[in-house]
């Protein structure tokens, strides 16, 4: 009598999965690194990980909708003559025109000033149309300084310097040749269609001693009346929020790895850079050791999506969030009604990464006309607004259940955990027991 | 003339005065259009953000960033200029005297910097439309990544000259020691020595001739990225 040995069911390997053999043959049939938009995809501890606790016999709760709930907030009191007031707790990050369309600009613009917040230029300079519809307006300062001139500086509501973003640390810009229409060229300075990389570095100042100095001179230059940011990646968040202090900003703007970007490496989105999670205490920190916390305003960016996320970044020290990814969501970026379009070209509504290719069904990530007149920026910029409602209110719920009344009242002790991890990171308890780790005996 | 002595007033003064000068200019008003700064012993920052045909002489050394982002103004440095000096500058002119340190003309849009010393490493990085001439010598990383503009050096340049350089022209009278990524010696044809002549002019520099030097720019092989040419990184 023969034996057959019975078949097992064909195993896929857990390090090689799908994902990682398609990548290994992209790359061998290319030469070329993957590179792609928005932030790292990978799971990592985030804010979902915490939980509020919420009221109980020892905290009462403020009513809804009727006892007040402050959402304000002061950016750039330390130094600057004119420091902006906004709304609520949450800014639209920094998008240059160039990754996006000039009707996506428009719409981040319309939709933050409805909702009383600001807006941020990006890598390529200011556009009239940003200008014009950004109530509040914070431009960029970046190493490739494309498009920056005194006028547009004193034009802006304030001045970020970015010293470098959270989807990589470390690295510069990067907008392929398709996206280099003729006027995207040339506020670049840059000849048409080709790859433009932009610097890493600043160009004219190295290390904290010389940005220093360098914040002097763009405050002369603006007659101190500009608020001054510092814009870094999430990687060494205590000495970065530190040396930002020291260096004479009014504002940190801390952003994790969650962050999102135009176009990098995939690599470089995935490896460099420490989730937002983990950022938060560390520059906090800082700023309560130099007896600066609430007075230097931090910002905190990455993965930020909704109230939830709101509330707990504030509760843990931040004084503000800011949006990106989220923020193109809610004016249509990987909307499923262009499916058919986003499976033509590879991709399915919700993965739609490859913004540096110019081709966004969706009109945001595109200089192509056609493409760009698909987004209505009026109704676009409705939707943002909406959104950032929502946001606000979802803070807002959280904040009186734990019976505050101005988000900002929110505290580590309104937290727990869910993860070791996100406890370790966050330095609030894990859930059901008052063990922090590396804080307190298990 | 108007008179600033950095020992007697500060800086913050000094600046907002120049500011309100041009203010004054683009009303259509009576403005001090000549101004003297006395002095200014390193001082970061001076006359930073000028915005009208102001005359200012810095009598002295000055710091970082001296005329950063200048429109229109011409400024006359009495010394040596610490790093960035003229940085991003729009238009007018900046002369330095004596030596300037690293990256002069940093990402500059326009006008002229005339440093009759020599210039530390960087000079012209990310230029952006500035034209710049060197009576002595330039640094490594001279017109890194320079996008658009001009840097005339008579003397010698160090490593990496125009290392990643884009569109900008880069003019050497001594020895280049080496060359940077994608910037190759090219042919001075007779539009360069025009424009070459034209710069030199308006440097005030006439004891040395056009065609003395040699011309560098971009081979414009890394525009497009290409995994074949990685190594020249």
């Amino acid at each position: 009598m023969s034996y057959t040995n019975p078949t097992t069911t064909p195993r896929k390997s857990s390090k090689f999965d799908d994902y990682t053999l398609s990548e290994i043959r992209r790359a061998a049939a290319t030469g070329l690194y993957d590179i792609r938009g928005a932030g790292a995809k990978r799971k990592v501890p985030s804010l979902d990980d915490l939980l509020f606790l919420g009221a109980s016999m020892s905290r009462y709760p403020l009513e809804g909708y009727r006892e007040k709930c402050g959402t304000g907030v002061v950016l750039g009191d330390r130094f600057s003559k004119k420091p902006l007031e906004l709304k609520i707790p949450i800014t639209i990050a920094g998008m240059s025109f160039g990754s996006l369309s000039g009707n996506a600009k428009e719409a981040l613009g319309r939709g933050a000033t409805l909702a009383g917040t600001s807006t941020t230029t990006g890598d390529g300079g200011m556009t009239p149309e940003e200008r014009g519809h950004s109530q509040l307006l914070v431009y960029q300062y970046l190493p490739s300084r494309y498009g920056m001139n005194p006028d547009d500086l004193r034009k802006a509501d304030a001045i970020e310097i970015v010293v470098g973003q959270g989807a990589k640390p470390g690295g510069g810009g990067m907008l392929l040749g398709q996206k280099i229409s003729s006027r995207v060229a040339e506020m670049r300075n840059l000849p048409e269609g080709i790859d433009q990389r932009s610097a890493c570095r600043h160009p004219d100042w190295t290390g904290p001693d010389d940005l220093a100095i360098k914040i002097v001179e763009l405050r002369e230059i603006t007659d101190w009346q500009k608020p001054i940011y510092i814009k870094v990646g999430g990687a060494r968040p205590y000495y970065d929020t530190a040396l930002a202090v020291k260096a004479g900003a009014d504002v940190v703007v801390l952003d994790g790895m969650e962050g999102g970007t135009a176009a990098t490496q995939e690599v470089f989105i995935e490896h460099v850079g420490q989730p937002t999670l983990a950022c938060i205490r560390p520059a906090v920190d800082a700023l309560q050791e130099l007896g600066m916390h609430r007075k230097v305003k931090l910002v905190l960016s990455g993965g930020i999506r909704n109230g939830a996320d709101v509330a707990k970044a504030l509760a843990l020290g931040a004084d503000a969030v800011s949006i990106g990814s989220a923020a193109l969501v809610a004016i249509g970026d990987n909307d499923p009604k262009w499916e058919a379009e986003y499976k033509a070209i590879g991709s399915t509504a919700g993965a739609y990464d490859d913004w540096h290719e110019g081709n966004d069904p969706a009109g945001i990530s595109t200089q192509d006309p056609e493409r760009a007149a698909r987004l209505d920026p009026v109704a676009a910029g409705r939707r943002l607004a909406n959104y950032l409602k929502v946001m606000t209110l979802e803070a807002q719920t959280i904040a009186r259940a734990c019976g505050k009344s101005h988000v900002h009242n929110l505290e580590p002790e309104d937290l727990v955990a869910l993860s070791v991890e996100a406890a370790a990171m966050a330095r609030v308890p894990l859930a059901g027991t008052d063990w922090i780790p590396g804080r307190s005996q298990a | 003339m108007g008179c600033f002595d950095l020992q007697q007033n500060t800086l913050r003064d000094l600046n907002a005065e120049l500011h309100r000068q041009g203010d004054l200019l683009r009303d259509g008003g009576k403005a001090d259009t000549e101004w003297e700064v006395l002095n200014p012993r390193g001082s970061h920052a001076v006359a930073v953000g000028v915005d009208g045909p102001l005359q200012i002489t810095v009598c002295g050394s000055v710091g970082y960033y001296c005329g950063g982002m200048n429109q229109k103004g011409e400024i006359r440095i009495e010394g040596s200029a610490g790093p960035g000096v003229g940085e991003n500058m729009m238009s007018g002119s900046i002369r330095v005297t004596g030596d300037a340190s690293q990256y002069a003309g940093a990402t500059g849009r326009g006008g002229l910097l005339v440093i009759e010393g020599n210039a530390s490493s960087r000079c012209g990085i990310s230029s952006k439309g500035i034209n710049i001439v060197v009576r002595g010598n330039v640094g490594h990383m001279s017109a890194f990544m320079a996008q658009s503009g001009n840097l005339v050096v008579l003397g010698d340049a160090g490593d990496a000259l125009g290392d990643s350089i884009y569109e900008a022209r880069l003019f050497v009278r001594g020895q280049v020691k080496s060359l940077g990524a994608d910037c190759i010696k090219k042919e001075m044809r007779e539009e360069h020595l025009r424009l070459l002549s034209d710069l030199l002019k308006a440097a005030e520099v006439t004891d040395v001739r056009p065609e003395e030097f040699t011309r560098y720019g971009s081979a414009r092989e890394l525009y497009h990225f290409d995994v074949d040419r990685a190594d020249a990184y």
